[in-house]
């Protein structure tokens, strides 16, 4: 496939290798912050062929990872409603919440349902009147827009059995999170690049300047992270710290202005609690009051669910890049991507599904 | 999550309420993607899809800038 396989090309990965043993002199430790980028490159064993100076660290950037799991028990006691038809993108499925996952809600007769994207779920509900429609709306600043733009669009064809239960997070606030920890030992960060294709980077370079950290925005693909590697060791051994661009392709420093208004005209700003993390300032989203009737949590009545997370699972430090999968006890033992206790395990982008993946013989063998 | 795949605009139609819908090739596959945040997508451009919404027009420029760095290493080599 175009602007794919070209990507992917294994000379043009070794040459950019070899330019990366030829500009590192010191040991380098970076963080690639999205869960895709993780894959990929423990999915080509790019991880395993860079030079042993440069440690890639694992970071926060998978979406259904960070979903606190209140709003995983708030989405299974709507999904066995029997006026509901719960709707929601397929990773989600599988999270396990406090008691169980949306997976068991629909094996025990609720209306569960899978869409690829947020306008089907619209159409679900101008479909089927009689009933409630929930969308579950997670997702980081790749996905707002277009969870906005299904309400926006139900609000305009005048729909009331539309509803949004919303995890929506925002990056920056969490790169920052990191950098400022008084343990920190990222010394640089790869963006994430469709993150940055809706938002721009302009709001990456406070967080460099301050913290003094390189930030390069990095595409998915191998040559793509490859070279944004290289951009951010190479401005490491310089002594810089600026955020520069790989993914120019598809980012603009300006980010893109329609999905910017989409956003701005449905949600708003708030603190926002990451699974495994906690409560961070500032960074999810909510609906404006003007789209309060679409709240799914608001009109169901269930703000005020609380619950606690399985003790064992060490998600959180795996998000945030301070113990790599392996280091935890329950790794391909009590937790495995058919029995997670973390959503790391279930996610197509958790570092736990990752190493489980690519790494378990390796890992076993240790 | 955050997967977005490029693929190239085959044709596009105005549709209801202001929803601009295009088929989209992935390969040898055609899905329906929307077009609204990326109003000024051509038929025969590259658009990266996520979540049924195009997100960006893939600069083909831009799209080369990987090869000419190894170009450049090539023939700063020689």
């Amino acid at each position: 496939m175009k602007y794919l396989d070209e990507y992917r090309d294994a000379p043009a990965a070794e040459r950019l290798l070899r330019r990366i043993g030829a500009v590192v002199t010191r040991p380098w430790v970076i963080m690639e912050v999205c869960g895709s980028q993780t894959h990929t490159l423990l999915r080509y064993g790019i991880d395993q062929m860079l030079p042993e100076k440069i440690t890639l660290v694992h970071g926060p950037g998978c979406p259904v990872c960070v979903t606190p799991v209140e709003a995983i028990d708030q989405a299974v006691a709507l999904a066995g409603r029997p006026d509901v038809i719960f709707v929601s993108y397929g990773d989600m499925l599988r999270v396990p919440g406090s008691e169980k996952d949306l997976l068991s809600v629909k094996a025990e007769g609720g209306d569960v349902r899978m869409v690829y994207s947020p306008l089907d779920a619209v159409k679900l509900a101008r479909q089927n009147p009689q009933r409630k429609v929930v969308f579950f709306a997670i997702g980081f600043e790749t996905t707002a827009p277009a969870n906005a733009m299904a309400v926006w669009l139900a609000r305009r064809q005048g729909l009331d059995n539309f509803f949004v239960l919303t995890s929506q997070v925002l990056v920056p606030p969490a790169v920052e999170l990191i950098a400022a920890s008084p343990d920190n030992q990222v010394q640089g960060f790869l963006a994430p690049g469709h993150v940055c294709t809706v938002t721009g980077y302009c709001e990456y370079e406070p967080i460099a300047r301050q913290w003094r950290v390189p930030i390069v925005v990095t595409g998915f693909e191998p040559l793509d992270l490859l070279q944004g590697i290289l951009m951010l060791v190479s401005q490491l051994e310089e002594g810089r710290h600026e955020v520069e661009n790989q993914y120019t392709r598809s980012v603009r420093r300006e980010g893109n202005r329609q999905a910017q208004a989409i956003m701005a005209e449905v949600f708003e700003v708030m603190d926002h609690k990451w699974r495994g993390i906690g409560l961070i300032p500032r960074s999810g989203l909510r609906l404006r009051e003007a789209y309060a009737r679409f709240d799914a949590a608001r009109v169901f009545g269930l703000q005020d669910m609380t619950c606690q997370e399985a003790a064992v699972c060490i998600s959180g430090l795996v998000l945030q890049g301070v113990r790599k999968p392996p280091e935890c006890p329950a790794f391909g033992t009590d937790c495995t991507p058919e029995r997670p206790l973390g959503a790391p395990m279930v996610s197509a982008e958790g570092a736990c599904a990752a190493y489980y993946a690519y790494r378990r013989q390796e890992t076993v063998r240790r | 999550m955050c997967l977005g795949i490029p693929g190239e605009v085959l044709s596009i139609e105005e549709g209801a309420q202001g929803l601009r819908q295009a088929r989209v090739r992935f390969g040898s596959v055609i899905r329906e993607a929307n077009l609204n945040l990326v109003p000024e997508a051509q038929v025969g451009e590259y658009v990266i899809v996520h979540a049924g919404f195009a997100i960006s027009v893939i600069d083909a420029e831009e799209a080369e800038s990987v090869f000419r760095l190894l170009q450049e290493m090539e023939e700063a080599a020689l």
